[in-house]
């Protein structure tokens, strides 16, 4: 069993069986980070780019480790600090970049596609970080291994994503990878936050977060970004947390076990209050430690294919 | 990439060019080399014989180590393992006393990455102990190239500085390319290139059987 793909853009299109293979590989490398001697030889000789062209701290840091962990030798790119401020193209970036020789690039970018433009300028292996609020692929993938881990499966478990999906990459890397693994998926969210049409993704939409928390095993709860308020999609913050918030007290009235994940940073007191996210529902913190894991197994399964002329 | 069915160490005579180092532990022969019709030639162990051999190799281990003290067996996956669990059984059964069991998984120390693009499954490496100060027996079934020994070392000293590493097989059929020497030997099976040897334990295959295969 092999990844069909030798990119990973997103788990749009991607089989149970692949998910799988990756989350099964990642249980292993898992191991190998509980040991003495977290490395292993695996990618010596290898050389990845790290191209983040958006601020992020916890995923470009999972991967760095990741791809050590791997023996690879690693570059990191923050645009703040290159050319691109001298107005250098995508384009002629990543060609300058791989005339260096290099086997893999992972990159965040805020536009959609930026991945999927990269494969069509370079031979190296792409990974895509976050583009926009297209996906995020290794996201969806270490939530996934993180409720598989709790829960022992993923088919047939309900999993409620709250919060705003119009601009979320992580919820549409987790509709795409649950629903392709057989979980029933929902959203919950201010309606101007949802994406029109989204049940053709067979979505269940629940408007207010009390149904939501009567049928779900398992809330994902995402990142309430301040500049969305400010742009006027929603009134306030305070009416977001009344609406929306997943507090202790809430919890406590369904008296149902829910598993509680959050991609993170956290907004205390917004969309998730500190007793809920320190509690024992919360996988959060399992989340981070997976993230390492699944993209080595993610870094493992795509080095060394090589292209197709 | 196909799992095979027995193990034994498959690989280079069936064609120079497109088998690139495939091993016991793998086990993988690479999809695009399409697997030529082999035959068994003989059958080099039954059953009982296997028992008797595992027995006589349990009995050497205990004499060379003066006793199970500081003693740990680690396996490697996927037939090795079941022969260190038979081991650690019967020095149970003699000594009385039950010695920890370690399971190796070599993949990610395969030293032919840069060669191959499919990728082989990882599997879980299981030592609930620590190596350090302990003396090792790997075990393993058939010894051949010695490359899988050589991985499985390095893959080891990860895990912390035994007092010793010895090495038990079942079978070595010869063709080393690494200066790599068992401690314990079942059985030496000289082979030619083509040929394959093939173990078949119960845990896994439901029969103990050791064939020896040649190219029809």
């Amino acid at each position: 069993m092999q990844l069909k793909s030798r990119h990973l853009l997103g788990l749009e299109g991607m089989t149970k069986e692949e998910i799988h293979l990756i989350l099964d590989t990642a249980r292993s490398f898992k191991k190998v980070l509980e040991r003495p001697i977290p490395t292993v030889p695996t990618l010596r000789g290898k050389t990845v780019v790290n191209l983040f062209f958006e601020p992020s701290t916890r995923t470009r840091f999972s991967f760095e480790l990741a791809e050590k962990r791997l023996s690879a030798d690693t570059v990191n790119f923050t645009a703040s600090a290159s050319s691109v401020l001298k107005g250098e193209s995508l384009k002629d970036t990543i060609q300058n970049i791989e005339a260096m020789r290099i086997d893999l690039v992972v990159i965040r970018h805020k536009a959609e596609g930026a991945p999927y433009f990269l494969t069509r300028c370079v031979n190296a292996t792409v990974i895509n970080a976050g583009d926009g609020a297209h996906e995020h692929p290794t996201q969806g993938l270490l939530d996934m291994m993180t409720l598989r881990e709790k829960m022992g499966k993923l088919e047939g478990l309900k999993v409620v994503i709250v919060g705003d999906i119009e601009h979320s990459r992580v919820a549409r890397s987790n509709i795409h990878g649950l629903k392709s693994v057989g979980a029933q998926v929902g959203v919950c969210g201010p309606s101007t936050l949802i994406p029109r049409e989204i049940e053709k993704l067979g979505v269940t939409v629940y408007p207010h977060i009390e149904d939501a928390l009567q049928e779900a095993d398992v809330l994902n709860i995402l990142r309430i970004q301040l500049e969305r308020q400010k742009g006027g999609l929603f009134p306030s913050l305070r009416e977001y947390r009344s609406l929306f918030g997943i507090t202790k007290e809430r919890l406590d009235r369904t008296a149902r076990d829910i598993t509680i994940m959050h991609p993170g940073p956290l907004n205390r007191g917004v969309e998730i209050d500190s007793d809920v996210a320190d509690s024992d529902y919360s996988v959060i913190l399992n989340q981070v430690t997976n993230g390492v894991a699944v993209r080595m197994a993610v870094l493992y399964l795509l080095a060394g294919k090589r292209a197709k002329f | 990439m196909t799992p095979l069915n027995g193990s034994g160490e498959i690989g280079k005579g069936l064609s120079m060019k497109n088998i690139l180092l495939v091993d016991s532990t793998g086990g993988f022969l690479f999809s695009k080399i399409g697997k030529q019709s082999m035959k068994v030639k003989s059958e080099l162990m039954d059953g009982e014989g296997i028992t008797r051999t595992l027995l006589r190799l349990t009995h050497e281990i205990l004499e060379k180590n003066k006793g199970a003290k500081n003693l740990v067996i680690v396996g490697i996956r996927n037939r090795g393992d079941c022969l260190a669990r038979r081991i650690i059984k019967h020095i149970e059964e003699i000594e009385g006393v039950q010695i920890p069991l370690g399971i190796l998984d070599i993949t990610l120390y395969r030293d032919d990455f840069q060669r191959i693009t499919d990728r082989p499954l990882v599997q879980e490496t299981d030592f609930p102990f620590d190596l350090t100060e302990k003396r090792v027996v790997l075990v393993d079934d058939v010894l051949y190239t010695g490359r899988t020994i050589r991985a499985a070392l390095g893959a080891l000293i990860d895990y912390g500085r035994p007092a010793l590493i010895q090495l038990a097989v079942l079978l070595d059929r010869g063709h080393r390319e690494l200066p790599i020497k068992a401690d314990y030997v079942g059985k030496n099976v000289p082979t030619a290139f083509g040929e394959e040897i093939q173990v078949k334990l119960k845990e896994v295959d439901g029969e103990d059987k050791v064939l020896l295969l040649g190219p029809d």
